[in-house]
């Protein structure tokens, strides 16, 4: 019974799913709209509890000793700060008290996360009266401080400054380090990968040599060779492309069946 | 022979520096690299062109600050073509970190419409781009194929407020403005698996005119697409930004980052030439050893 | 006397400004004329229907253009359309096309209280407006309708989708019979699959954990769900080797589902009590965040083993690159043609596409999955043979056949 149910509201949704495709009125949008919010309302919670893990996960790794376990620390206040500038802005020239209530918001996590780690009754005693006496300052401060405020409904958080250096001159660089990182790992797996062994894998390297070079003046010929890598992409790429999508897109259409009529039931845990 | 085995097996940390290397001398040299326009390029630029003033179009800012250098260039190149020529222009960031990436393009291209210049021999006055006047940014949203299904019904429906708190129906922009139908083009400019929810849920089920923008990698995935006819024009990582901002007569970041992706292409090449000597050099050396 | 001529004078050149005065109506009205000369040819054969196939609120116009567009005066510059819901008006202005064009969609919103909101089962009125440089010299066509707009129960355009699924329906429907009656069915090996569990047997010995990634998919993604079929295959294994798994999730939903997945694999293989809910937890959602942070956990626990099944992107090369640097041994499957390469090259077995899909009914076995693995080959068999005479069609110029499948939104 506690998979039946779940299976029984899969399939009506996924047949409704169907239906809508083929039915434009009004009503049957109206349906589907309400669905589309629900996805949204649930998608809501489960970030909740996405969060929540986030939490554990980083308690249990200082709980353990684990190597690079203090970086959890950085995790989750860097995750309450970033929340914290998105709902806050300065309502005057100074920021008065803001910094002291940031940095007094995340005492409070790091007690939160030691009170979670530790074991030893002691020491869970300290850092739950540190929690509560961080926690009691910091609303202190951001009850009696008025050179800023809190924003939850309007987006003036999103013009603190504060937030917009993190983003720029932190998140920014170090994303675009990460995704660069991309070009040497390419740059390697090319250098190994591509060996003319035999036939086809020499067909490969010369394709490969072709679409690199393409639009590079350097190479003699450069428009020949635009023209031969154009050629490559537009008709042998194109038409291996083709022939895999239409292979998953069967496969798509096959599977989706399967769980509506509820033949494929491995992903509720029947593997 | 063994200088031919070390070829073959050569560590991966020397790729990586002459890589480094190669790419920190070129950024700082002057050279330029001539570009080439492709013709799935070229149709997104003359799609542009051809719209009247007061045209609208999408532009969907799908990409994170990790794909900043191949898309922001071709942001910058379509946006400030749009506002030159008074075309309106509604924002959507359905990737996370894509509201960032919207506001700095946003407010680098008003300072930049904002001179006089001068594009492919018309002079354009400098004049001031409002907000919900000559764009409406909708901001981000979780659940980016729900938002894109919502949208085809009714913008105010998955954004009742613009990016800003603004109610929707109150931007001066958006009247009149409902969904897809009153949109002359869509351009996803993204780096993840939103296009394909742009073209499986958008431009599939609303069948608006869609181009896009897609980093080098993700491009040739793409092809097909523009072979059936589901997109007008892709461009393509940086040669497409490049290729773009030539079109455009306004040379950016992608012109210069070209002069650092030509050598490093080199490189790459170079590396493959020498593990392929390496191996043929190993295997002949094998052959004579087994005759021997 | 000098007085009285200049007096006479002064009348007599009012009289003849008043005679020229008179004499100017004329000059006025030939200005007239000349303006109505600048004035184009209205629009003609004008219709108004109702927009097929949508949700209603929406009418289509069309109209012949005016004989001054491309040709006679060459002044129109555009068409503006007005709609009124009675014939005497007034008129709004709903969109303006510019000249050439001779079809205009009026696309109104459903929400009474938006102002773009057009009723349905209400007559409504249509005029449209030749218009010229100067806004002001426009020739209004004659008032058309009433037309009625309503929303259909079914969309005639997507006809060709509806054949097909049925098709396909019924093609699955009769493997999966013939399957239950008995009837073998082949499915040739998966060499990917096949070598979890060698793989998972070398992470016991080895005493290290195994790492799946789910890919950045949702839930909804069927890559995702035939990556959840994977994961319990690999959860049970894992429970009865009572070694570790490591699942770092990308997004929230995908956590919850998979939790209970391995939570189940564990009741499954008979050790729920072996079952810890944080080996699946959720990280960011924030594509390279991800990245670093599943690095981190091959560079830190370095896996005997990584699986990456679902949905992958620009990640792909760093994910498999890092897991090769750790010495894991590497599985993946992917539909995203792009990164499909990228797997090969850094990863020891890979599915392509649609293995992935096939994967739960290769781990099953059981009719009911062979039967519809048995149907899409028939429907790829069928997508050949179509498009051979799809390709002659084309040729030969028989539309009628092409035409037969197009889809129209």
């Amino acid at each position: 019974m506690r998979r039946q149910i779940p299976f029984g509201l899969v399939f009506i949704f996924g047949i409704f799913m169907v239906f809508q495709f083929f039915v434009p009125h009004e009503k049957s949008e109206w349906v589907y709209e309400f669905l589309l919010d629900w996805i949204i309302v649930i998608g809501i919670f489960a970030l909740a509890l996405g969060i929540w893990s986030l939490f554990k996960v980083s308690v249990e790794k200082i709980k353990q000793g684990k190597e690079g376990g203090n970086y959890s620390y950085i995790t989750l206040v860097g995750l309450y700060m970033m929340v914290a500038f998105g709902f806050t802005q300065q309502t005057g020239e100074g920021w008065g008290l803001y910094f002291l209530w940031i940095m007094l918001c995340s005492a409070c996590i790091v007690s939160l996360m030691r009170l979670r780690a530790s074991t030893d009754s002691g020491k869970k005693r300290m850092w739950a009266l540190a929690s509560v006496g961080f926690l009691v300052a910091a609303v202190l401060v951001a009850i009696f401080d008025d050179a800023w405020a809190f924003f939850l409904y309007t987006p003036e958080g999103l013009e603190n400054s504060m937030f917009e250096i993190f983003f720029d001159h932190i998140m920014m660089p170090i994303l675009a380090t990460m995704f660069s990182l991309l070009a040497f790992y390419i740059a390697s797996a090319a250098y190994r990968a591509f060996r003319a062994r035999n036939v086809l894998a020499s067909l490969l390297l010369l394709a490969a040599l072709l679409v690199m070079s393409r639009f590079n003046p350097v190479i003699p010929g450069a428009e020949y060779v635009a023209n031969a890598s154009n050629w490559l992409m537009n008709v042998p790429n194109l038409a291996a492309q083709r022939a895999i999508v239409i292979g998953i897109g069967l496969g798509i259409v096959g599977t989706a069946l399967k769980i509506i009529l509820g033949i494929e039931r491995g992903y509720m845990g029947r593997g | 022979m063994e200088l031919f085995e070390r070829l073959m097996k050569l560590d991966r940390r020397w790729v990586f520096l002459l890589l480094i290397i190669v790419c920190v001398w070129a950024y700082a040299s002057s050279f330029s690299v001539p570009i080439l326009v492709m013709p799935e390029v070229q149709s997104i630029y003359d799609k542009v062109e051809g719209l009247p003033e007061g045209s609208v179009v999408l532009v969907a800012i799908d990409y994170d600050p990790n794909n900043l250098a191949e898309l922001h260039p071709m942001t910058y190149a379509l946006v400030e073509q749009c506002w030159r020529k008074k075309i309106k222009t509604i924002f959507t960031a359905l990737s996370m970190n894509g509201p960032g990436m919207c506001v700095q393009a946003i407010r680098d291209i008003t300072d930049s419409v904002s001179r006089d210049k001068e594009y492919n021999g018309v002079m354009y006055k400098g004049r001031e781009v409002v907000n919900g006047v000559d764009y409406c940014f909708l901001g981000y949203k979780p659940y980016y194929a729900i938002v894109i299904l919502g949208m085809g019904q009714a913008f105010n429906q998955p954004y009742p407020t613009d990016y800003y708190g603004t109610p929707l129906d109150e931007v001066p922009m958006m009247r009149g403005i409902i969904n897809y139908d009153q949109v002359d083009l869509v351009v996803d400019i993204s780096g993840g698996n939103i296009t394909d929810a742009w073209i499986s849920y958008g431009q599939g089920r609303f069948g608006f005119d869609l181009a896009l923008g897609l980093t080098g990698v993700m491009t040739a995935q793409y092809y097909p697409y523009l072979g059936s006819g589901q997109v007008i024009g892709i461009m393509g990582g940086l040669l497409g930004a490049a290729q773009y901002e030539k079109l455009t007569d306004n040379p950016g970041r992608a012109k210069d980052g070209m002069r650092v992706q030509l050598p490093a292409h080199l490189v790459i090449i170079l590396f493959i030439i020498m593990g392929n000597v390496g191996f043929f050099a190993n295997k002949l050396r094998l052959r004579r050893e087994g005759r021997a | 006397m000098k007085h009285r001529f200049l007096i006479v004078g002064l009348l007599l050149l009012f009289g003849l400004s008043s005679v020229w005065a008179q004499t100017e109506p004329p000059v006025v009205d030939s200005m007239v004329v000349d303006s109505t000369e600048l004035f184009p040819a209205a629009v003609s054969d004008v219709q108004v229907v109702d927009k097929p196939n949508d949700h209603g609120h929406a009418v289509i116009v069309t109209w012949e253009t005016s004989a001054d567009d491309g040709g006679g005066k060459n002044n129109v510059l555009r068409y503006e359309i007005f709609y009124s819901t009675s014939f005497d008006g007034p008129f709004d202005s709903v969109g303006a096309v510019p000249a050439g064009t001779g079809e205009f969609r009026h696309i109104g919103s459903k929400e009474p209280l938006d102002s773009a909101f057009v009723p349905d089962y209400t007559d409504l009125f249509y005029q449209i407006d030749a218009v010229t440089a100067d806004p002001t010299i426009r020739t209004t066509s004659d008032v058309l309708g009433p037309v009625q707009c309503s929303g259909q129960w079914f969309n005639t355009g997507r006809i060709p989708v509806l054949v097909a699924v049925l098709i396909f329906g019924l093609l699955t429907a009769f493997f999966v019979l013939s399957a239950k009656r008995g009837k073998k069915l082949y499915v040739r090996p998966i060499g990917g699959i096949e070598a979890v569990d060698d793989a998972i047997g070398r992470a016991t010995e080895m005493g290290r954990p195994i790492l799946y990634v789910l890919g950045l998919g949702s839930a909804a993604d069927v890559a995702t769900i035939a990556s959840f079929t994977i994961l319990g295959r690999v959860a049970k294994r894992v429970a009865e080797y009572q070694t570790e798994l490591i699942v770092p999730t990308y997004d929230p939903i995908v956590m919850s589902v998979a939790q209970e997945v391995v939570k189940s694999s564990y009741f499954d293989a008979g050790r729920p009590e072996d079952f810890k809910e944080d080996c699946v937890h959720f990280v960011t959602q924030s594509q390279f965040a991800y990245v670093a942070a599943v690095n981190g956990i091959m560079l830190r626990e370095l896996p005997a083993t990584c699986v990456y099944m679902g949905k992958f992107f620009a990640e792909s090369l760093l994910l498999a690159e890092t897991g090769s640097l750790a010495g894991s041994i590497q599985i993946s499957g992917t539909d995203e043609i792009a990164q499909i390469p990228f797997f090969i090259v850094a990863c020891d077995y890979t599915l392509i596409g649609e293995e992935l899909y096939a994967a739960s009914a290769y781990l099953g076995r059981e009719p009911k999955l062979l039967g519809s693995l048995k149907a899409q080959d028939w429907a790829k068999a069928a997508f050949v043979a179509l498009a051979i005479v799809g390709l002659l069609a084309a040729n030969f110029e028989w539309f009628e056949f092409t035409t037969l499948f197009q889809v129209i939104d």
